[in-house]
């Protein structure tokens, strides 16, 4: 009974710690992400959210085990992995020797698939669309557009090769309200209406309630609090009510 | 007590120094493990020719008024140097060969060795340092390309391949500096110039010329990477990358070239 439940678990840290030197980011994190639910990390700056975003990603050494699919990820079987995988990083992270339709294109065009040039403007353009963005822009440079018309290349860069397992880091941070909520818009519908498996670094609770089945609140570099999104909302657990909605100081 | 004093301080400078010998030794095995491995990547496929051809342009195309510039002047320098020292020992006439030879076997390679990690390690290493503390290599990684065969390799091959090539048109460019000199203000007859220029050149010469080009071009191109992917955050770890490349390229392209010289050395 239980084995079809543990089946449909996509991704799982088991005991995940994190060190610099003598300081420990996290300790012994256990997270598991349920195969086409999306997951929202939230908490303080500072807390390890991108860290562990790329301890996940096998960018950084960790203690502990990280499974995708069941299977142990080592630093052998890593690449094949990366072929399902997208991620957004916080900074946007776009090539900056490379055009934008260059960047956006670059995992169609570099893997064994070998899409056709045509093919791939095509489905760069389709992406530009999709992201708010016009195809004029495809050949700037990422100096030449803001800081946020760069997340939503970076984006569209994250969702282009269509991966079954997502990351984001602060999608829509940097971005004007309007924005922010058809980029969360765009995500929440390519999560929950293609089924996409999810994990969502996010400070805007608007994120997380639009994008995400459950939350994970981390404070003091373990995991404080646990849900679901509506469970959220009731919480009373006093940091995270702090952090959803701050009060006033005078 | 004053004794214990002494004996403190000792240990301390001895452990200090060992510290650091450790840390230079691990240093260089990393080194070594980072060009043997780059060197392994850049034999499998894929390939990224693009990037391959963009690096020729880049390193190579770019590199050429610098090294040719170098070349002419310093040409012409030697000329006159060897013609005002040789003209004490009434040896003006050997001035054509050892400008050639001196030009071959040492100046050329080094020169052009010295100019070009000054342009392209510290290029190199600011770009790949750059991409490292924006998160670009991290995205390449997360992408599914290895930074080793797409940034790397291209970089380690094509400098290893056109250093040798942008050594011998410096070559070429320095002797006729020296020719220039030579017959326009020194008086040189210019055929007779040319003929004992070429009298005494053995390929011996140009081999050594070329075999010291290409070492030079390994370790322009992996320090630059090397110390442009080990760079720390922010701009300060950009700059520090920068100036390590340049500085350690420079040092080893010179004791190194000691020690070629000594292996081709020839009595
Ligand atoms: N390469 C590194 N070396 C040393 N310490 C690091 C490194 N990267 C991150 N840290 C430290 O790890 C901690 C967590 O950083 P991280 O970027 O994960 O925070 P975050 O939760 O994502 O914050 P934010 O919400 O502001 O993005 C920080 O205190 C940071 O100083
Ligand atoms: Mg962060």
């Amino acid at each position: 009974m239980t084995d079809a439940f543990e089946e449909r678990i996509t991704l799982e840290t088991k005991d995940l710690s994190k060190r610099f030197d003598q300081k420990t980011i996290f300790n012994k994190l256990n997270l598991k992400i349920r195969y086409g639910k999306s997951i929202g990390i939230m908490g303080p700056s500072g807390t390890g959210k991108s860290v562990l975003l790329k301890c996940i990603l096998g960018l950084m050494d960790y203690d502990g085990e990280i499974l995708y699919k069941g299977k142990v990820l080592v630093k052998r079987n890593r690449k094949k992995v990366f072929d399902s995988f997208g991620m957004l990083f916080q900074g946007g992270a776009l090539f900056d020797s490379l055009t934008i339709w260059q960047n956006i294109a670059f995992k169609l065009l570099n893997n064994e698939k070998k899409i056709s040039k045509k093919d791939a403007l095509k489905t760069v353009i389709g992406l530009l669309h999709s992201v708010g963005l016009n195809e004029n822009v495809c050949n700037l440079m990422p100096e030449e557009l803001s800081g946020g018309m760069q997340k939503r290349v970076a984006l569209a860069r994250a969702i282009a090769d269509k991966p079954s397992l997502l990351f984001f880091d602060e999608p829509t941070t940097g971005l004007d309200p309007s924005t922010s909520f058809s980029i969360n818009q765009l995500i929440s519908s390519i999560v929950k209406k293609e089924g996409i498996t999810s994990l969502v670094i996010s400070h805007d609770p608007e994120s997380i309630r639009k994008i995400c089945d459950e939350v994970i609140f981390i404070e003091n570099g373990s995991i404080g609090w646990q849900g679901s999104v509506s469970e959220m909302e009731k919480s009373n657990h006093k940091l995270l009510e702090d952090y959803l909605s701050p009060k006033k100081i005078t | 007590m004053n004794w214990n004093k002494k004996e403190n301080l000792f240990f301390t400078l001895l452990s200090s120094i060992g510290t650091n010998v450790l840390l230079l030794a691990a240093q260089a095995g990393d080194l070594i493990l980072f060009i043997l491995r780059a060197l392994v990547r850049s034999t499998l496929s894929p390939f990224f020719i693009k990037e391959h051809l963009r690096q020729i342009v880049v390193i190579g195309w770019a590199s050429l008024p610098v090294v040719g510039l170098t070349a002419f002047f310093t040409g012409g320098a030697l000329a006159l140097q060897i013609y005002s020292g040789g003209s004490r020992l009434n040896a003006e006439s050997a001035v054509p060969s050892i400008v050639a030879i001196g030009f071959l076997r040492e100046l050329g390679p080094v020169l052009c060795g010295l100019m070009v990690a000054g342009r392209v390690s510290a290029a190199i290493a600011a770009e790949l340092a750059t991409m490292k503390v924006t998160e670009q290599l991290d995205a390449l990684i997360t992408l599914g390309t290895d930074p080793m065969k797409y940034l790397v390799a291209p970089r380690i091959i094509i400098t290893t391949l056109f250093l040798p090539l942008l050594t011998a048109i410096g070559n070429v460019i320095g002797i006729y500096g020296g020719y220039l000199i030579s017959t326009e203000r020194l008086g040189f007859n210019p055929h007779l110039y040319l003929e004992s220029t070429f009298k005494y050149i053995e390929t011996g010469d140009i081999i050594s010329s070329l075999t010291k080009a290409a070492v030079f071009g390994l370790i322009i191109s992996s320090m630059g990477c090397f110390f442009g992917f080990k760079a720390s955050k922010g701009a300060l770890g950009v700059g520090k990358a920068t100036t390590n490349a340049v500085v350690s390229a420079s040092i080893l392209i010179l004791a190194s070239n000691y020690m070629l010289t000594e292996v081709m050395f020839k009595q």
